[in-house]
């Protein structure tokens, strides 16, 4: 029998407060489904305008694009969740893009299967590197990041010299890996679909993942709370880092021709697409799939501007404009939601 | 809460610890220092590697190269310290390029045309300090939007043409120093610039608040401080010098092409944490951002005459980065890991009550 | 963490004790079922058995403690003995070593000397996870949940329960948080988000928290500061649910009427030591607060005041919505008037509504006879008005900067000459101020940060004071600061009331209250309740303006 408790009266006890939650679902789902709505009628406002928009080919392409961007993404919402940040991604992008795929030009013969290893290697290095000294030098993650960014460019700068990766050193298995697919639809993109669900059903349902949000949502509690704040951030950044290894080498499969510029400016649209996507930029929340569906709604954008002919200069205008309407937008929604929270809270009469 | 809640730890006098524990000053000076022996350093490795790294020849060219992103680094020195970040920076002096070249092709004056590019700088910093200041976004993810945003209008502005047509006195900037001197313009609008901004942030009220409001910004507002007014005037000072920097690139190339200045928005934060400003705020100096501002340029320079790969100066960048923030929180993590150690050495104590794992 | 774990340990031995007094407490029988269920089946929940005739003896204790920081002996010989099943008060004035000995508790701090016994046990807590895996469970005044995540996942994070593969199970996380809103007979909704939570809601989240670690000790500081009184009846209901499951609750509080409400017995501390343990049935309120002070309290003689003149700061029906309302109260030059109540009453809003660091939403404020603009402390600063508030160490200080800085942040504009900050009339101006003030200090170019928390709010103090305001609002002027420091405060602020300034001091302490005001407002829930004049006014009847009682007793 449980201990009994002088019943309080009447007056003080309310109904679980459903309504409260049930308020905060609904923005977060007005937030997923935002994109995806923006994503929606922009896709129609084009087909409208270009109807060439709505093929196959052009679906292949747009999803042939984002997988590398998807993939990013998905490393990248688990840093920011815990209030880190990874600017090191565009780097690790190019250069594992360029040292895999010139694989194919040395090593006669060599399986597809290592040549992803190889590319995931490098990424992990540098995403051992990045997690060790945020997580033990505790050194802020954007400091970190920047100089890993500057470090990993130059060596690749080094190692590239001159040279470029060219097509035709590429087994024709390797360039078909993006290209292969039914109607219009990519199997590399389900592929990495699958994987960013994965991705976003750890983070949702295992502690591990859970305790990144809390550690992003309030550092300090979460070090009260006994997480292993240092293990979970080192873990975050080695997966960002090897997820950027592997997008290298399906990028080097995408565009087959390699350079020491692969990879550039990368860091910042995956920010942006995160951002985009839903994930705060100080952590605490957000999902991995909102995150990727931000990746495809600026390469679709991307690919829109082409086709209406407008001038692809726009796309970074765009792309800007996107994220900073996102984020005042988060920002409006955020302040209304507390405050009407606020007016809801307590269950005891007020 | 009837108490403070942070075990305080004032020396008492003769407890060991002396009395004398550095002040903001002394502390800062400290990283000065180290940073003057680097300066040092790197200049000996330059002459080390060629006999000609500290001919006026080569100074000049020196200066020349790293001069904007040395006046940039100014303005972003003050936001960071009161702060905020300012990642548009490089976009900023792209936009005002584009803008320079696309003006310049419609044969305007060149009076009017600087009257507009620093408009357009004035414009760009506002619209980043409103939405950090009035909209209350955070400055990291407005920047990175409009690091995307202005990027795009410069782009959307002059589209893929090159403008190279100037005129000499601008197209030779790049060749002719200060009234013929060895003084290239770009340093001597630094020098200018850097006196300027190290006695405002150093010896004006508004100074003081700007560390005041980094270091505490609760502090800061409750001492009357008006917070967001200064903040949204560094924004504006950034957008209007970086389209300055951005008229001196263009000169200075001879240029005006959509992608001038890109990725250099990376290069100013780094020099700026070189500089021993603190990414968190509240802490920094102008001497630290000069001497720093000679590091990054003399090693760059130092290396081209290397034959190292100019392009892959980055590591360089990049390692010294690190190491700046590395050597100060070298003590504390090594204090850190030995209470780690201690603390995992203690056993656990009994349990109260229930079972538990 | 099953509750089966019980079976070998002290807790068979333990009577477990329900509540003395309550009808209706349950008899022995089966035990709860749930999570963090403290005792095993079995158990016998027998009928009232006085705690301190406990057999098994107390659950935690602290044995002639001592603490110290540097210079600041925080404690000296500490002792307290906490019980199964029994809500103990730790009563003491601020500085008399309350919140040092229940980080002591909680393993933040280890004593340098005496001992922590756990069931009678030396023990060692490493830090804060050790205390909590020995089942000692502290809510802070201000609760840390972490605001994007929903109320289970804050009860259980770290610790959720699993399904298969090791994934969370929700459903159960979330029945489990129910099952232990449902123990402590309160309503919050487990599925969501935390952020918006009122801050007693957080702390009922807290002790959820507490619970589900099986916590045997759970310890309150402060919690009633920031409750209305219908929260405070729920929190008071849950403390008996908690003492009825055997668990301990160590209540630190300065509301004496709530102590007399809730507990069975008390400790008292007093400048670092325990003066007084035992148990409350026999005790006034007298006695304590005589065990606080040491001293019968100092009457003010009328002669230390002169008349006040002219008004200087007059507020009319200020209101800011949910936070206060209508809120009109006046102070002269040369007055200090008091503002009381219990902490989340409004006082500090209203005072940051004045100063222009909040906006009101109607009212006006009239400084020396000019309207005042809101929402602005330059404003409020020009015209003459000083803040120290509440938070020295975020809002009051620059914890970076030094002495001399800190001291000149509000006066930057007067000691400026052509547009540059001269640093020697700087220097000359925060050392005339450390003097006036008696400051103890190394250098001027010392961070503030070395300074003691007394030396630290003559810094905030001189900062102001060198504006020479006409109002000087001041807020918890004392609080965390040494004896000796706080006669000093005093007397300064009785000073600069002598010399003409206008004073509007917020305070919680009563005995402050009612030595230093000559009139007394009393804040509750957001209105004023009552105002008496330094003779009329009694610390019951400030209470009972503060906690309504005037009105349920009319």
């Amino acid at each position: 029998m449980r201990a009994t408790v002088a019943t309080p009266d009447e007056t003080t006890r309310k109904p679980p407060r459903v309504s409260s939650r049930r308020l905060t679902e609904r923005v977060f789902r007005i937030r997923e489904s935002g994109i995806i709505v923006v994503l929606v009628l922009f896709v129609a406002v084009t087909v409208s305008i270009q109807p060439r928009f709505a093929s196959q080919q052009e679906l292949h392409f747009i999803l042939a694009n984002t997988t590398v961007f998807a993939l990013l993404a998905l490393g990248q919402t688990m840093v920011v969740v815990s209030r880190n940040v990874d600017l090191s991604v565009g780097s690790v992008v190019g250069l594992s893009a360029y040292l895999s795929a010139s694989l194919f030009g040395k090593v006669h013969g060599i399986p597809i299967v290592v040549v992803f290893l190889v590319g995931l290697a490098i990424g992990l290095a540098v995403g051992v590197a990045n997690g060790l000294m945020v997580a033990i030098g505790r050194v802020p993650s954007l400091v970190v990041t920047l100089a890993t960014l500057y470090i990993v460019r130059g060596i690749d700068i080094l190692i590239v010299g001159g040279n470029e990766v060219v097509a035709q050193t590429l087994p024709n298995a390797f360039i078909q890996i993006p290209r292969a697919g039914v109607y219009g639809v990519p199997y590399l993109a389900i592929a990495v679909a699958v994987v960013v669900g994965l991705g976003a059903y750890y983070l949702r349902s295992y502690r591990s993942g859970r305790e990144l949000y809390a550690i992003g949502s309030n550092p300090e509690a979460a070090r009260l709370a006994g997480i292993h704040v240092g293990r979970r951030v080192f873990t975050a950044f080695t997966v960002s880092g090897a997820i950027a290894g592997v997008a290298g080498v399906l990028w080097a499969a995408q565009y087959q021709t390699v350079d020491s510029n692969a990879g550039t400016g990368y860091e910042l649209t995956v920010i942006a697409s995160v951002v985009v996507g839903g994930v705060a930029i100080f952590g605490g929340s957000g999902s991995a799939v909102g995150a990727a569906i931000g990746a495809l709604l600026l390469q679709t954008i991307n690919s829109a501007l082409y086709v209406l002919g407008i001038s692809p200069f726009w796309d970074q205008a765009i792309a800007g404009l996107l994220l900073l309407v996102a984020i005042t937008l988060d920002r409006v929604i955020s302040l209304r939601l507390s405050a009407a929270l606020r007016r809801r809270s307590s269950g005891v009469g007020t | 809460m009837s108490e403070p809640s942070q075990p305080r730890t004032p020396p008492a006098p003769g407890d060991g610890r002396g009395a004398a524990l550095p002040s903001l000053l002394h502390r800062a000076m400290r990283w000065e220092t180290g940073l003057a022996l680097v300066v040092v350093a790197i200049a000996l490795f330059g002459v080390a590697v060629s006999p000609q790294f500290l001919t006026p020849s080569n100074l000049f060219n020196l200066g020349v190269t790293s001069g904007e992103v040395a006046i940039m680094a100014l303005p972003m020195t003050l936001i960071i310290i009161s702060g905020e970040i300012d990642l548009s920076v490089a976009s900023t002096l792209g936009m005002s390029s584009a803008l320079l070249g696309y003006l310049w092709a419609r044969h305007w004056p060149m009076l009017a045309i600087f009257v507009m590019v620093v408009l357009l700088g004035a414009a760009a910093g506002l619209f980043n300090g409103v939405m950090v200041t009035r909209v209350g976004l955070p400055s990291l993810a407005v920047t990175i939007g409009t690091l995307a945003l202005y990027r795009g209008i410069a782009l959307i502005i002059l589209g893929s043409n090159t403008i190279s047509n100037f005129p000499a006195p601008y197209s030779t900037i790049g060749v002719l120093g200060v009234a013929n001197t060895d003084l290239p313009w770009n340093v001597a609008i630094f020098a200018a610039l850097a006196v300027i901004f190290g006695v405002v942030l150093h010896a004006t009220p508004t100074g003081r608040s700007i560390y005041a409001m980094g270091a505490s910004p609760g502090a800061a507002l409750y001492a009357g401080i008006r917070v967001k007014r200064i903040k949204l005037l560094l924004f504006v000072t950034s957008g209007v010098v970086c389209a300055l920097a951005g008229v001196l690139w263009t000169f200075r190339l001879s240029t005006a092409v959509q992608n001038n200045g890109i990725g250099l928005e990376l290069t100013v934060v780094a020099i700026v944490l070189l500089a021993g400003v603190s990414i968190f705020g509240g802490k920094g100096s102008i001497i630290g951002v000069v001497l720093a501002v000679l590091a990054f340029a003399g090693l760059q320079d130092a290396l081209l005459l290397t034959n190292f790969n100019q392009e892959a100066t980055g590591i360089v960048t990049g390692g010294l980065l690190l190491i700046s923030v590395f050597v100060p929180t070298a003590g504390s993590a090594v204090a850190r890991s030995r209470e780690w150690f201690r603390a995992r050495g203690r056993r656990a104590p009994s349990v109260i009550g229930a079972g538990h794992e | 963490m099953g509750a089966d774990g019980a079976a070998g340990t002290g807790q068979s031995g333990h009577s477990g004790p329900a509540s003395s007094s309550e009808p209706g407490s349950s008899g022995a029988g089966a035990a709860p079922p749930g999570p963090g269920s403290p005792a095993g089946p079995g158990t016998p929940r027998g009928p009232v058995q006085p705690v301190s005739q406990d057999p098994a003896g107390p659950l935690l204790s602290l044995v002639h403690a001592a603490k110290s920081f540097g210079a600041v002996h925080a404690v000296v010989d500490a002792s307290i003995d906490i019980y199964g099943g029994e809500a103990h008060a730790l009563v003491g004035e601020n500085g008399a070593g309350k919140s040092t000995v229940v980080k002591m508790l909680a393993g933040v701090y280890q004593p340098d000397a005496g001992e922590l016994l756990i069931q009678g046990r030396p023990a060692v807590l490493a830090g804060p996870a050790a205390a909590q895996a020995a089942g000692i469970a502290v809510i802070y005044q201000e609760p840390t949940l972490f605001p994007d995540l929903t109320v289970a996942e804050n009860i259980f994070m770290g610790r959720q329960p699993l399904l298969a593969a090791r994934r969370i199970d929700r459903r159960l996380m979330r029945t489990e948080a129910a099952a232990l809103f449902e123990r402590l007979g309160v309503h919050l909704d487990p599925a969501r988000i935390s952020r918006g939570l009122s801050i007693a809601d957080q702390q009922i989240v807290e002790i959820a928290k507490a619970l589900s670690l099986e916590a045997r000790v759970i310890v309150m500081d402060e919690p009633t500061a920031a409750l209305s009184a219908a929260e405070v009846a729920r929190l008071f209901d849950v403390v008996r649910a908690l003492r009825a499951s055997g668990a301990a609750v160590l209540f630190i509080s300065h509301r004496l009427e709530e102590v007399f409400e809730i507990c069975q017995r008390v400790t008292v501390m007093r400048d670092g030591r325990q003066v007084l343990a035992s148990e409350l049935a026999g005790l006034t309120a007298d006695d304590l607060v005589r065990a606080m002070v040491g001293r019968e309290m100092p009457q003010r003689t009328a002669g230390e005041r002169s008349q006040p003149g002219d008004e200087v700061l007059r507020v009319e029906r200020l209101t800011r919505e949910g936070v206060f309302t209508d809120i009109s109260l006046h102070v002269r030059a040369g007055e200090i008037v008091a503002l009381a109540g219990l902490v989340g009453s409004g006082r500090s809003e209203v005072a940051r509504a004045i100063f222009g660091i909040d906006r009101y939403a109607a009212g006006t404020v009239t400084v020396r006879g000019k309207e005042l603009r809101r929402a602005s402390p330059a404003a409020a600063m020009t015209a003459g008005i000083g803040y120290v508030p509440e938070d020295r160490r975020q809002q009051g200080l620059v914890m970076d900067m030094s002495i001399q800085q800190n001291v000149a942040l509000a006066s930057l504009a007067r000691l400026r000459q052509g547009g540059f900050i001269r640093s020697a009339a700087e220097r000359a101006f925060a050392t005339d101020w450390a003097q006036r003030l008696r400051l103890k200090y190394g250098r001027l170019t010392d961070p503030v940060s070395m300074l003691s928390g007394g030396n630290q709010q003559k810094v905030v103090l001189a900062k102001w004071l060198g504006r020479r305001p006409a109002l000087l609002i001041v807020d918890e002027p004392t609080r965390g600061i040494d004896i000796a420091t706080k006669a000093d405060v005093h007397e300064l602020l009785v000073r600069l009331a002598g010399d003409g300034v206008a004073i509007l001091m917020i305070s919680s302490e009563l005995p402050e209250v009612l030595h230093m005001g000559d009139r007394i407002l009393v804040m509750r829930e957001g209105r004023l309740t009552a105002e008496y004049s330094q003779a009329d006014a009694s610390e019951e009847k400030i209470m009972s303006a503060a906690t309504g009682q005037l009105e349920r007793a009319g």
